[in-house]
């Protein structure tokens, strides 16, 4: 470096002068230019300790839990509610009802031929008389003589859904040659069951929105005290030409690494309650409690969507609580100046 | 270098505590800046190291406008400007070495392409055993001089030292004065803010005597 080699040249040629004894540092070493010193990795500018970290771990760690346990809790009610729509949509049922002196035997058999007849129909079948005598043995009790009433034939059509057939046409078809026959092809259940869980995605998505609102503002506010905290090191920095965005990092780094580290602990604790909801409801499998569960739900599988979905909000966590710092940093430096 | 015209500065909605200052520091020269206390020292070496704006007035450091300048380009300013405290703001959490490097740092040098530098500094300053030790173990004519190493390591053009023997015995601050006019010597624009008289007649430099916030100047 020019500057020390010169001043030390220039102060040698003043400790040479008269008054070289009254010049002299303390302890200067004459000789000792040679560095030899074990050097540690240069200190942190911004101590970790000067952050309030444990206080805002803990904030991170239950925003990000929720955040997760709201990711998760949409991911299973999508993928449930995907697998309800999928499962009806992949039948349709056609009804035959006994009207007065028709013989309802030859009308599903004629019913049958038609629906069997469509392009896009894998399968159909009517249900038997026993069939129909179970279906009705809550109501009515066992024994049930279907001739005496006027109980309408069920028929199930199995579609292929990657080329279904065109409903309306089998429905046009049927009542011209069946006119007792009726076609449902569950689409008021499907549109309610879509409404409801567009609506359960949107409140996910609304809590979810909230929740990272909380959490950027717990984080601005965490960087403000820290700011106000290290306001010596600020002016230090400042005054030795750090520009704002040196010192923003400087700041940003622990915030990062405090984000990533209360994101994950948050989403693996959400993962637990996952794992613990699953394994209590496990217990259950076998009560009518626990089949209307798993009629609803599919044994609450977590899919990988739900897992990528918790790795991002993770991922969000870390990353928002850094944006927050960083920006607030500039805010605080901007009124600073 | 430095251009001061009919500067005036007030704190908020307070009085005034510099009023119609003017005055030209060149490059290369060499004054005390002096006065009562509340005079206003503290308050035009912070104008000077661009902590603070005027709020009227003409004042320009390095023949650039400081009213229109912009906050982005004042760091580039600053690290042209060397500053040694009266309180030394040494960072106490860093050691001496962290330090003194911190200028370096700031800028984004590697590590390595300074420490050589930096040890040689300390050593220079009689701190060659004191690199690892943190500021609240060394003693006062120490951390002066370790707030003097940060001031210089970047080699700034200009240097200002608020009360920089304020803190010293008198012997220490002849040796730092000495020290001063070393790098005066070097081409470094020195400003000095002082209240020690004795100080001032070791060394035949201009003066400026702040009183009441106006600034008389003794050539």
């Amino acid at each position: 470096m020019v500057l020390p080699a010169d001043l030390k040249d220039g102060f040698r040629d003043a400790r040479d002068a008269e008054d070289a004894d009254d010049l002299r540092i303390d302890d200067l070493d004459e000789d000792g230019s040679e560095p030899d010193e074990d050097f540690e990795p240069a200190g942190a500018i911004v101590p970790a300790s000067s952050i309030a970290g444990r206080a805002l771990f803990f904030v991170l760690a239950i925003m990000s839990f929720l955040a997760c346990i709201t990711v998760g809790a949409v991911a299973v009610i999508a993928s449930a509610s995907a697998d309800w729509r999928s499962d009806i949509s992949a039948e349709i049922t056609v009804q035959v009802r006994p009207l007065e002196g028709l013989d309802v035997t030859a009308a599903v058999t004629e019913a049958l031929d038609i629906i069997r007849s469509m392009p896009g129909v894998t399968g159909a079948g009517a249900l038997s008389d026993q069939e129909l005598r179970d279906l009705l043995e809550p109501w009515l009790g066992a024994g049930v003589d279907l001739d005496e009433l006027p109980v309408p034939r069920l028929i199930v059509v199995e579609v292929d859904r990657s080329a279904p057939p065109d409903i309306g046409e089998l429905r046009r078809r049927l009542s011209q040659s069946v006119p007792s026959a009726s076609l449902d092809d569950h689409e008021l259940w499907q549109g309610r069951l879509a409404v409801m869980a567009n609506t359960l995605t949107i409140s996910g998505s609304a809590i979810l929105v909230l929740v990272l609102v909380a959490t950027v503002l717990s984080v601005i506010f965490a960087t403000r005290g820290a700011m106000a905290s290290n306001r010596d090191i600020v002016e230090v920095l400042h005054l030795v030409g750090a520009k704002e965005s040196f010192i923003a990092r400087e700041f940003e780094r622990h915030f990062l690494r405090l984000g990533f580290r209360g994101g994950l602990a948050g989403g693996l604790a959400a993962l637990a309650s996952f794992a613990a909801i699953r394994w209590s409801s496990s217990q259950f499998s076998a009560t009518p409690a626990g089949d209307q569960f798993d009629a609803l739900f599919g044994g609450l599988s977590i899919g990988w969507t739900a897992f990528a979905g918790i790795g991002l909000t993770v991922l969000l966590v870390a990353a928002l609580t850094a944006m927050s710092s960083r920006l607030a940093v500039f805010r605080f430096l901007k009124v600073f100046d | 270098m430095i251009r001061f015209e009919n500067v005036g500065l007030r704190y908020g909605m307070g009085p005034e505590v510099l009023r119609d200052v003017s005055f030209r520091i060149d490059r290369g020269s060499f004054q005390f800046l002096t006065g009562p206390s509340g005079a206003g020292k503290t308050s035009l070496m912070r104008l000077l190291f661009l902590a603070l704006k005027p709020t009227r007035g003409l004042m320009s450091v390095f023949d650039h406008d400081v009213a229109s300048l912009p906050r982005t380009d004042l760091p580039t300013l600053r690290r042209r400007i060397g500053v040694v405290f009266q309180d030394f703001r040494l960072l106490d959490h860093l050691t001496t070495y962290e330090n003194v490097a911190l200028p370096l740092r700031v800028i984004g040098k590697p590590e390595t392409s300074y420490r050589t530098d930096v040890i040689e500094l300390l050593h220079w300053v009689g701190l060659g055993d004191r690199v690892h030790v943190r500021p609240p173990v060394l003693s006062g004519g120490e951390k002066q001089r370790a707030a003097i190493a940060r001031a210089v390591i970047t080699q700034p053009e200009m240097l200002l030292a608020d009360e920089p023997t304020g803190n010293v015995d008198p012997t220490l601050a002849r040796r730092l004065l000495r020290l001063f006019m070393e790098l005066h010597r070097l081409g470094t624009t020195v400003v000095i803010a002082t209240h020690d008289i004795g100080l001032m007649d070791q060394y035949d430099a201009r003066r400026f005597v702040l009183n009441e916030g106006r600034v008389h100047i003794y050539d």
